[in-house]
């Protein structure tokens, strides 16, 4: 077999496959993945459908039909173990091996392992795949005490679940704040506070010693300062790691992930990779970054999936990110890093408010907590390079979407 | 099976079955309809327009729908929905609902 060989079905592979072929690829495309099932939607996995809002099968994004449709191969449940970039050939778990002409990875990302003593009890939960939902789902139903480790979007958006279900909480947390390395400490008490209402229990620069068990399963969580939480379950949500060892054992240039321009290709032509699993610069972060979210995933695939058409368009769009916690909507766009400013537009205490952040004076990043308008109108003005004063970003009666306006003509 | 038929800004048209449990974004996605791109499960990037004579056959959009439709990128107008909030209700048996010009 030649053509297109994608490793990965998830939002990434699949985006690549589908620019690909509606961009002009004629040549065969077979996308391959160790996972069994149709692509699915994973945003609902740590909250609908951990509620029992979603069903299994209204996960699925895409079926067989749609993709023959397209005339792309899909070979679920089969893993790419090995690639020999001389041969242009990715070898399977079960020794069958696909030739190709261009390759491109979307390997994703995995959840980070927690080391300490009893890690590998039963009832200690991680969250990336429909059946690590699945097992979570059903683990929830037998707990009534649940730890989670670890307050990332993950962390947080299972513990709203379960706490919604009725059990008993416990946040563990290493750092001083919730969410530290996405938001700012006004979004982290914000956060903190949503989740103490809401009965949970939150514990903050507080780690990890090791697990307890009864028979092999978790029974309780021992803490730095040896502290013992009961817990019939826990979940651990202490960040990703690239799924880039196929890549490096092949040659190709890896730190914290597969790196690639911003056309999704690494340096080895014919070679891309496109979402979690990718380090691109991003010139909205300026820095070299490996994100996890669905808009990185899609977005940076495009372009990967138009380069290996033979067009080209590179990917620059803005990070964005979203969590639902509870009745709380947050809509990030941009990634704040190193803010030297902020601005604060509604009000904190009423759960309707926008954060805006700036360096060296030009705004690059807004949380917006239930103000989807102004979180539209903050896309806008990064995107289009815009920067309000922060004094108008803080006054509420000034139009922020005038600037978009203004910019519109000033680009027309 | 209940119907749902995107008409495009050329006038041309595609009807597919989807079940009433299923959101008319879901299932443009799951049919390839051009100019819906919610697949980002994102906001207000899944604008259509909804047929004007079934408009108020449909539930009223929440405060949070209203407010996400002050900022879509098309022309709002009093029949914009977001297709992520609407299903086909019954008895209906074909929604119909237009793709607008631009979405982001």
């Amino acid at each position: 077999m030649t053509g297109l060989v994608v490793i990965g079905a998830s939002y990434a592979g699949v985006q690549a496959a589908l620019t690909a072929r509606d961009a002009g690829y004629s040549q065969p495309i077979t996308i391959v993945c160790d996972e069994e099932w149709l692509p699915y939607q994973r945003p609902p996995l740590s909250k609908d459908f951990l509620l029992g809002r979603i069903s299994e099968q209204n996960l699925i994004l895409r079926d067989e039909t749609f993709f023959e449709g397209k005339q792309i191969n899909l070979v679920l449940g089969q893993r790419a173990t090995l690639l020999d970039l001389h041969a242009r050939q990715v070898t399977l778990a079960g020794g069958n091996a696909l030739k190709f002409e261009k390759l491109l990875f979307a390997t994703g990302s995995r959840a980070r392992r927690i080391a300490v003593e009893g890690a590998d009890f039963d009832g200690i939960f991680y969250l990336r795949s429909v059946t690590d939902a699945i097992d979570l789902k059903a683990g929830l139903a037998n707990a009534a005490e649940i730890v989670i480790v670890g307050g990332g979007f993950i962390g947080l958006e299972v513990a709203a679940s379960a706490a919604k279900l009725g059990k008993k909480v416990t946040v563990v947390e290493a750092s001083s704040r919730l969410l530290e390395r996405a938001v700012s400490p006004v979004l982290s008490t914000f956060l903190l506070d949503t989740h103490l209402r809401a009965g949970v229990d939150v514990m903050l620069d507080e780690t990890v010693a090791s697990f307890k068990g009864n028979n092999r399963k978790v029974s309780a969580v021992v803490l730095g300062n040896g502290a013992v939480v009961h817990a019939d379950l826990v979940l651990v949500g202490i960040g990703g790691v690239a799924n880039d060892e196929i890549a490096r054992s092949a040659g190709l240039r890896c730190t914290n992930g597969i790196v690639v321009d911003a056309h999704g290709q690494c340096e080895t032509s014919d070679i891309f990779a496109a979402g979690d699993c990718t380090n691109h610069f991003n010139r909205f972060c300026e820095s070299w970054v490996r994100l996890e979210s669905v808009q990185n995933a899609q977005d940076q695939a495009k372009a990967a999936g138009l380069a290996i058409a033979g067009a080209r368009a590179p990917y620059e769009n803005v990070p964005r990110f979203w969590s639902d916690q509870y009745d709380v909507k947050l809509q990030i766009v941009g990634l704040a890093g190193r803010y030297d400013r902020q601005a604060v537009r509604g009000s904190v205490d009423d759960g309707r408010f926008s954060v805006f952040y700036y360096r060296q004076g030009r705004l690059v990043a807004v949380d917006s907590v239930h103000r989807p308008g102004e979180q539209m109108a903050a896309r806008r003005l990064i995107a289009a390079g815009i920067s309000p004063a922060p004094e108008q970003a803080a006054d509420p009666s000034f139009d922020l979407k005038s600037l978009v306006t203004a910019g519109d003509k000033a680009g027309a | 099976m209940p119907r749902v038929r995107f008409v495009q800004q050329d006038g041309s048209g595609k009807s597919i079955e989807v079940g009433r449990d299923v959101s008319v974004m879901l299932a443009a996605v799951r049919n390839g309809i051009h100019g819906i791109d919610g697949e980002c499960l994102d906001c207000a990037t899944c604008h259509v327009y909804v047929d004007e004579e079934q408009a108020s056959s449909l539930p009223q959009p929440s405060e949070e729908e209203l407010e996400l439709l002050s900022a879509v990128s098309g022309e709002r107008k009093p029949n914009s929905r977001l297709s992520c909030q609407l299903k086909v209700p019954a008895p209906l048996d074909e929604l119909v609902v237009h793709v607008p010009a631009r979405q982001s």
